[in-house]
């Protein structure tokens, strides 16, 4: 089980969270929405380890891959390096395939200053998934994606292997393809 | 001729061209030789074998000094980054070592270390603080996101520091790398001067200036600057080259 129950939590003297009580599907997306600043990425950051809470149980995932807000790509590193970066040298042989899903075939030697925004998030989202674990978080995950190539993740993702987390401020980009909790 | 070639040449010509005239002034060879007279020295020295392995002593007394202050200061600085506790101790020590005279040090050398190895004490303890900064800032230069990503990632620790703080620390390491270099020239001649090991370019220095041989003074100091001018140079390539600048 992923979750947290009875969680407190907060940055400071802020606080963010207040017993709150959620467990992610163990299939398909689960959708967290609701406005900025209700601590929706709290809750991510929470299940992926990176925060402690004040109070209350975290059950978070041993392996998390996340896509966090940002694309929180390497400066120096070329598109393809990007993606041997987080592959095992054995499965070098799959960055054209994840090349193909973030449609970004032919940019292998660019530089992620040269990418458009929904270039590079494209790239960040890619290297999340072939990362792989055994649980996906992802951030605001289409800022800056279009809604044809939007459709095409949301199918895969309905379809990944492992709970896929989905924070959105936005529940309209995830109409139909989950299951959704509101903050 | 190209406007970047004119540009290097013309402050050069500029300068030779003052101070051709303030030695015509100043009218006496032994308190302040032309430029003519100066490269017709340094061109005579440099024909004979003994100025290529005075040469070759003195750089690699720098080149010693700046490999030993380098790797010192990369090292502690390293290590004041992985513990707070080492970082507390290393940093009052080279504040003092920053602080502390040149002329002192080598006199304080000269007590501990044979006089050979002076000039490459001096050096590498002139580096040391320089490389120490310029490290550490860098390494705090590293973006925290990103190295939560790599942590996050399941990075292993040499693939974080390659990613995440070589490409950080670059900039800094590179140009206080370039600032050290010249530091170490300066005082391991400084230390060869006071210090005159059997061979080296400030036991020439020093032998000129006994001798009040100006132009020879001034020759052996030319062949100091263009060393050190041209060791930075190669250097800022070779970090250019890997990607460090």
């Amino acid at each position: 089980m992923i979750g947290l129950q009875n969680v407190t939590a907060g940055y400071g003297e802020r606080r963010v969270l207040n017993n709150t009580t959620l467990t992610l599907a163990e299939r398909g997306i689960t959708v967290l929405t609701g406005p900025s600043g209700e601590g929706k990425t709290t809750v991510l950051r929470l299940l992926a380890g990176l925060e402690r809470p004040w109070s209350g149980a975290v059950y978070p995932a041993q392996r998390p891959a996340v896509l966090f807000q940002e694309n929180r790509l390497f400066p120096q590193r070329t598109v393809a390096q990007h993606l041997t970066d987080v592959l095992p040298s054995q499965r070098w042989g799959e960055v054209s395939r994840w090349l193909a899903l973030a449609d970004l075939v032919g940019e292998e030697e660019t530089l992620p200053m040269e990418l458009s925004g929904g270039m590079a998030r494209r790239l960040a989202l890619v290297r999340a998934l072939a990362l792989g674990g055994d649980c996906l978080f992802l951030d605001e995950p289409f800022t800056g994606i279009d809604r044809e190539r939007r459709e095409v993740y949301l199918k895969l993702l309905a379809r990944w292997p492992v709970p896929v987390l989905l924070i959105t401020h936005d529940p309209a980009e995830t109409i139909g393809a989950a299951k959704g909790i509101s903050l | 001729m190209s406007k970047k070639v004119l540009r290097t040449l013309l402050p050069l010509a500029f300068w030779l061209l003052l101070w051709e005239l303030a030695a015509g002034l100043v009218g006496q060879e032994f308190v302040l030789p032309g430029p003519g007279r100066v490269f017709a020295v340094f061109l005579e020295l440099a024909g004979q074998e003994t100025f290529w392995r005075t040469v070759f002593l003195s750089l690699a007394r720098m080149v010693g000094g700046i490999l030993m202050g380098t790797l010192l200061g990369v090292i502690l600085a390293v290590l004041g980054q992985v513990s707070p506790w080492l970082e507390g101790l290393f940093a009052p020590a080279i504040q003092v070592v920053r602080a502390v005279p040149v002329a002192s040090f080598i006199l304080l050398v000269l007590l501990w270390v044979e006089r050979n190895w002076v000039p490459v004490a001096v050096s590498a303890l002139m580096v040391l603080p320089v490389v120490w900064a310029a490290v550490r800032q860098g390494l705090s230069a590293a973006d925290p996101q990103l190295l939560e990503l790599a942590r996050c990632y399941r990075m292993s620790r040499w693939k974080t520091v390659r990613l995440v703080y070589l490409p950080a620390l670059a900039p800094a390491f590179s140009t206080g790398l370039a600032t050290a270099m010249g530091l170490a020239w300066k005082s391991g001649v400084a230390a060869e001067v006071l210090c005159t090991p059997k061979v080296g370019l400030g036991t020439e220095i020093y032998g000129a200036r006994q001798a009040l041989e100006s132009p020879e003074l001034f020759a052996w100091t030319l062949a100091v600057v263009a060393l050190s001018l041209l060791m930075e140079r190669l250097v800022r390539r070779m970090l250019r080259k890997g990607g460090a600048v």
